[in-house]
């Protein structure tokens, strides 16, 4: 009994622990200063959007909104589609051509993308990419290749060898092949890891940090950095951004939990 | 092989490429504005014997390290061993638990630096409100003891979910039949513990440990967000420092070196890791 209720106590702590800091933001989105410091767990006494209303007539939230989307959805399916296109190469390849390949792409996971920040800048403002939505794009993509070949290459290679080669001897030739067995077959799989993705290229801050000072180029975390220093002791603005800037990610995660705990937790294991 | 080449080609233009070129470029002296000059190994000399600074991040990022290790993996062990079975209750805990994973490591770390706040945040007026704590408050973050270690259990509270799914994915593996052999034979639930569900959960202790240490070596987002390093470099670690070294002193040669070494440590980590698991379970 008493393992039993130490178990309860411990659950329900932890449980807590995580939502009351979250509950704290969401509920100080409708709350003024004062009443954040002074009762921050409280129900707000007035269930207003004048903080969103703030934010939103100052104009700095949409621009960073609209660009963290462009950047993290087109990295994401960009990033998808070569992965895919190389897992498929390499899981399908017999000579010693796709092991060299598939080597060198798991180099990426050894070596942590955040030493490439100086060669990457310099290479980048040699050819004008930095302060461009474009630039980010090319550096997601880069970054996360790696774990994204790696994973869908061992997805591939459990696909039956026995499938490809009766599309082949029905005269498929490897593109076809690709688009019409391959893809259909991995969608789970892409689904999981596109959400991985996403979360990277959403949250990512250091890439951003240093190539992007021109404020129309802003994505969510750097825009969140500048509040931080803009909005210091006012956490009523400061919760309404992170609210704004998490909601995405948290309704795709009611809805698609299973595929984000799949993705995020397959990702970290082989990564 | 055609259709990996537009993958390679991204791959190599702009991640094996700048990471040889850092090899390349911490043999110089560059400030990025005027030509390189190169001075051989004098920047590795100078990191290992004249770097006070640099010894002071290293050791930071060691201690922050540890704590994030011991506490993540201790605290996800013991919850992944409460829910290993899927019930209702259980599913549900894993999924809030996982939450703050999604969130990124700016909105986690503005979010705790109201929680760390001296004045009105939370730990503080909790902590006075049961008398362990006098007026003025610990300043957590502004304080040089405490910086680095109040950034350690942010990191603990934003990824000891994730750790808790990859635990039971493995705890989950281990045949029930064990268990119920050791109930029967009137072993402790301490006993089934130690010499069941521990041993069999080595690789994936393994890979959790390793997983965190080198996501602790790593660390950038949070610190910069919390503390920016400060106060006086006390909770600076090594992706910070390299920034710094890079975009604020512009030594880009110092920084590369700087980054070289922390390429090799993370290898050296990784190469570890596989080492214990082939050792131990001959996994290749």
């Amino acid at each position: 009994m008493l393992y039993k209720s130490s178990k309860n106590f411990l659950l329900t702590a932890f449980a807590l622990i995580v939502l009351i800091p979250c509950s704290i933001v969401v509920l100080g989105t409708f709350k003024t200063d004062a009443e954040i410091y002074s009762t921050p767990l409280a129900l707000p006494k007035r269930w207003t959007l004048d903080n969103f209303r703030t934010l939103f007539d100052s104009g700095g939230l949409i621009t960073p909104f609209k660009n963290s989307v462009i950047v993290s959805i087109s990295s994401v399916f960009i990033t998808l589609l070569l992965a895919s296109m190389a897992a498929y190469a390499i899981a399908r390849s017999v000579t010693i051509s796709g092991k060299i390949l598939f080597f060198l792409f798991t180099l990426g996971l050894a070596i942590p993308g955040q030493v490439n920040i100086i060669p990457i800048y310099v290479l980048f403002v040699k050819l004008h990419l930095n302060n461009s939505l474009i630039g980010l794009v090319l550096v997601n993509i880069a970054l996360t290749l790696p774990i994204s070949i790696f994973i869908l290459s061992a997805f591939f290679k459990d696909l039956s060898r026995e499938m490809f080669e009766a599309a082949s001897i029905d005269g498929a030739g490897h593109w076809r092949i690709f688009r019409s067995v391959a893809l259909p077959l991995c969608r789970p799989a892409m689904g999981a890891t596109g959400i991985f993705l996403f979360v990277i290229c959403w949250n990512d801050l250091l890439y951003p940090l240093m190539l992007i000072s021109e404020l129309s180029k802003k994505t969510l975390p750097l825009i969140l950095i500048d509040y931080r220093g803009e909005y210091f002791s006012s956490f009523s603005m400061l919760f309404t951004a992170i609210f704004v800037a998490s909601i995405p990610m948290v309704i795709m995660y009611l809805f698609f939990q299973k595929s984000f705990i799949a993705g995020i937790t397959a990702g970290a294991v082989k990564g | 092989m055609l259709m990996a080449l537009p993958a390679f080609a991204i791959y190599s233009f702009l991640y094996l490429y700048p990471s040889v070129s850092n090899l390349w470029n911490s043999t110089k002296r560059w400030d990025g504005v005027l030509p390189p000059e190169f001075i051989g190994a004098r920047n590795f000399t100078y990191l290992a014997t004249n770097d006070d600074l640099f010894l002071k991040v290293l050791g930071n990022n060691i201690r922050f390290a540890l704590v994030v290790v011991v506490l993540q993996t201790s605290f996800s062990l013991l919850f992944a061993t409460f829910l290993l079975k899927n019930t209702k209750t259980t599913i549900f805990l894993r999924v809030v638990y996982f939450f703050p994973t999604i969130l990124s490591s700016v909105s986690v770390g503005l979010i705790w630096l109201f929680l760390y706040n001296p004045n009105y945040g939370l730990i503080n007026a909790a902590a006075k409100k049961v008398g362990l704590m006098n007026d003025p408050g610990v300043n957590w973050l502004g304080d040089g003891r405490y910086a680095l270690y109040a950034i350690a259990i942010t990191q603990v509270w934003f990824h000891t979910g994730q750790m808790v799914v990859i635990y039971v994915a493995g705890l989950q593996q281990i045949p029930a039949e064990l268990y119920e052999a050791a109930e029967v034979d009137g072993a402790s639930r301490w006993q089934q513990f130690k010499s069941i569900t521990w041993p069999m959960a080595l690789p994936t202790t393994a890979v959790v440990v390793a997983y965190t240490t080198i996501q602790s070596f790593r660390a950038f987002d949070l610190v910069y967000a919390m503390t920016q390093g400060g106060p006086n470099n006390a909770s600076d670690v090594l992706v910070t420092l390299i920034y710094n070294t890079a975009f604020a002193s512009f030594k880009f040669g110092y920084a590369s070196a700087q980054s070289v070494l922390l390429v090799v440590m993370v290898l050296l980590i990784t190469w570890l890791q596989r080492r214990t698991l082939r050792v131990n379970y001959g996994d290749k």
